[in-house]
């Protein structure tokens, strides 16, 4: 199984399905993405604005997501990580590209219509402090999705809301209290029962416990796991934490300057990572255990990441990678499945099979 | 508080010593008792790793020691030895000398200490030239070279860039070629890579590194990144609720820490460097207010082993005592149940 692969294999593996983590693991396809772009236009000009430009914030992302499980989406800053999680959940129309939710084309579908879909896909914010109205008591925070989409009568809110309360782990007493009279922890909590008030069927979680300190970090993944198992949730969780990403997530997508480099089961991410940008980034998570510290081999990265305005040309990663050659400037590599649920976009991957190379370049209409 | 009335009249071994320090800040709502009594000691050349909860008070510890809490609005008492000399006593003109001289610190947030409307070079000059009598040319040169050590590109032309123009790496970098401007012998990070992304942060812990043993300073490094601590530190302070709990060599604090709430945080973490666990274990509940501060041990609501000891944890506050050379913990488990519940029931777990 791929999950403990200690070397990388090319034939498909037959017992891939044992294992409900991996990719090949049950559950109909429930989210597929495919080319998605997003360009966001640079305009100049105070009165007659014209365009100079694009940031091309998502460039062209494919990936899909099995009901019941997590994708983790990681990259650095400014990546495209909430751009893609936006287009998802529709908060933002993609320049390119299309969403299909349950085998239906969601991805220009009007608002009206979208009405019953937005149940279904629901964001779950970063930010447990700025994302609720102080003014509202947690009562009409949870209940008004409840309200808004008729989908309770009044009475049976409030009975509605407190088994949510419970579900979260907050006492149902706490209906009637308002957001400063709680914890980051709890907040995110009210956050999460907002979202599940509704009963969707994928949650886009948006750096979810980024702002809470680590002990209450892992009250909430606890919950957001506990909370899949009961209700057969999908999620897809936007995070940089590389360590979070690894404990919750069944795939794993790396994405570096609005493409994706990486996707893959996440035990075989973490363990044979191929694209050397991946390959840099695992090296440079601090571990916590002094006794190692030395002995770490690290691949230290120069330079910042270019600007998303003007993205390098073929390979977004050549102007920092330690392994490119000219082919990487002038020929954009493909993704490549080079292990069972595996994909890499590079022309020359680490920890890969030996004719990963010859493969990469055949996909490349190279050779 | 009789121990620590003995220690005052001693003079002070280490390069750093901290005693007894307390910063109050009274407000609306009651006292804010945001450090209360923390004591450590730090030698140059060595690495000290504060970690602890948002509101622990790490960010008023190191202000409190670069003085710069003002006077109206916090109640500072205790002392904070630099070098051989005092700084809780001494006046505000005394301290801003040491600051420029002897310490310095690196902000989490560069923007908010930086000028947006001066060049980073204006900025390092002047920071430079309140210390060292030389001219503005000379002072220039120094910036460049500050530049180029920290590891930005083309120094001589990025000297006169605005801190907008660089990326949060960069400024991170200016604010560390800033800060070193003067070598300081004790240099406090606050958070320095909180804001970065991770293969910024490698960059920036490096260079930490590298520059501490260039100056032989001495480092204090706050976080709540157990990670960086063990990547950078040579001993750790864990605080909690304004106090130090558990102290130690990073080694010791790791492998064999004997507090509750610090094996609470090790529990808490998904770790690469392991495999993947099942399940995280949270600490419970949420961290304590600083105004009603608990009677007893102020982890007691949130930790599992309180009920262990008949009442005294929440009753009578655990002193802060030496367990072994280095190794002090402020818990009234007794030692032989801590290694037990730390090698049966943590450990495993982790
Ligand atoms: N509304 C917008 N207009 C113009 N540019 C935008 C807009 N929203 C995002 N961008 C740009 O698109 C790029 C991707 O942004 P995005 O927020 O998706 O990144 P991210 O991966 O979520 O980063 P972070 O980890 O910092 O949250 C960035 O360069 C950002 O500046
Ligand atoms: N000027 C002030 N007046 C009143 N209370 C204050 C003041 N400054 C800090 N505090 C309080 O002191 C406590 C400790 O704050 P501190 O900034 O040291 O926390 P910290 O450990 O650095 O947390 P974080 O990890 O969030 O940075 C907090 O509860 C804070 O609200
Ligand atoms: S394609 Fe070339 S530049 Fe890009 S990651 Fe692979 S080796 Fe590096
Ligand atoms: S003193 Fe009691 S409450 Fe405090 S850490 Fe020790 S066992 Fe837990
Ligand atoms: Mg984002
Ligand atoms: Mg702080």
């Amino acid at each position: 199984m791929s999950r403990e692969a200690g070397d990388t294999v090319t034939t498909p593996d037959t017992t891939a399905t044992a294992d409900p983590r991996s990719a090949g693991g049950q559950g109909e396809v429930l989210l597929e993405v495919s080319g998605l772009r997003k360009h966001f236009p640079v305009t100049r000009g105070a009165i007659i604005k014209r365009q100079v430009g694009a940031v091309k914030a998502v460039d062209g992302v494919d990936f899909s997501v099995r009901s019941g499980q997590t994708l983790g989406l990681v990259g650095e800053s400014g990546c495209g990580k909430t751009t893609t999680g936006r287009m998802i959940t529709r908060l933002l129309e993609p320049t390119d590209g299309r969403i299909v939710f349950q085998g239906r084309d969601i991805t220009h579908v009007s608002q009206g219509t979208m009405r019953p879909l937005r149940r279904d896909i629901q964001m779950i914010f970063q930010d447990p402090y700025s994302s609720l109205n102080p003014r509202k008591t947690v009562g009409s925070i949870v209940g008004a999705p409840f309200r808004l989409q008729n989908v309770e009568t009044e009475s049976g809110v409030k009975k509605a809301v407190q088994d949510l309360l419970d579900v979260v782990g907050l006492n149902p007493e706490h209906y009637n209290r308002y957001p400063h009279e709680f914890s980051g922890g709890q907040r995110q909590r009210i956050g999460i029962a907002r979202t599940l008030a509704l009963r969707p069927k994928l949650i886009v979680a948006d750096e979810p416990v980024s702002a809470l300190d680590v002990s209450i970090q892992a009250q909430v993944v606890n919950l957001l796991e506990d909370l899949q198992d009961e209700f057969g949730l999908t999620y897809v969780v936007i995070a940089h934490d590389l360590s979070v990403v690894r404990h919750i997530s069944d795939r794993v997508g790396v994405m570096y300057l609005g493409k994706m480099v990486e996707l893959s089961d996440a035990a075989d991410l973490y363990k044979n990572p191929m694209h050397p940008y991946t390959v840099a980034l695992l090296s440079a998570v601090p571990v916590p255990d002094p006794s190692i510290r030395s002995a770490r081999e690290r691949i230290r990265l120069q330079g910042d990441v270019p600007s998303p305005l003007n993205p390098p040309p073929a390979c977004p990663f050549h102007t920092r990678c330690w392994k490119a050659q000219d082919v990487c400037g002038t020929v954009e590599p493909p993704m490549v499945e080079l292990a069972p649920g595996h994909q890499v976009a590079c022309h020359f991957p680490e920890n890969a099979p030996a004719d990963a190379e010859q493969q990469v370049a055949k996909a490349a209409g190279r050779a | 508080m009789t121990e620590q009335d003995a220690i005052t009249v001693q003079a002070p071994r280490a390069f750093l010593e901290v005693r007894d320090l307390r910063i109050h800040f009274p407000t609306d709502d009651g006292l804010v008792k945001s450090v209360d009594g923390l004591s450590f000691s730090l030698e140059r050349g060595r690495t000290l790793g504060i970690v602890g909860e948002s509101g622990s008070g790490k960010s008023v510890t190191s202000l409190g020691l670069l003085g710069l809490h003002n006077r109206k609005n916090a109640k500072v008492s205790g002392e904070i030895w630099l070098d051989g000399q005092e700084i809780v006593g001494s006046s505000p003109e005394q301290v801003r000398r040491l600051r420029g001289r002897k310490m310095s610190m690196i902000f989490q947030d560069p923007l908010s200490s930086m000028h947006p409307f001066y060049t980073i070079g204006a900025q390092i000059i002047e920071a430079y030239r309140i210390h060292n009598d030389v001219s503005k040319q000379v002072a220039r040169k120094h910036a460049i070279d500050m530049l180029d050590r920290v590891g930005i590109p083309q120094p001589d032309k990025r000297v006169d860039d605005y801190p907008h123009q660089f990326s949060g790496g960069m400024r991170q970098r200016a604010m560390i070629a800033m800060s070193l401007s003067c070598d300081p012998e004790l240099l406090i990070a606050d958070e320095p890579t909180t804001a970065l992304d991770v293969t910024v942060q490698a960059q920036i812990l490096d260079l930490i590194r590298d520059l501490q043993k260039e100056f032989n300073s001495a480092v204090i490094i706050i976080t709540h990144d157990l990670g960086v601590v063990a990547e950078l530190s040579d001993d750790i302070l864990v605080m909690y609720g304004g106090r130090c709990v558990e102290y130690g060599e990073v080694e010791e604090l790791f492998h064999a820490p004997e507090h509750p709430y610090t094996w609470g945080l090790l529990g808490s973490m998904p770790r690469l460097d392991r495999d993947r666990s099942d399940r995280l274990m949270p600490i419970k509940g949420s961290p304590p207010s600083l105004i009603n501060v608990p009677e007893g041990c102020a982890f007691s609501p949130r930790c599992a082993f309180a009920e262990l000891n008949e009442g005294r944890s929440e009753t009578e506050r655990p002193e802060l005592r030496e367990i072994g050379p280095g190794h002090r913990v402020a818990c009234h488990l007794d030692r032989a149940d801590r290694r037990r519940l730390w090698d049966e029931e943590i450990r495993p777990k982790l």
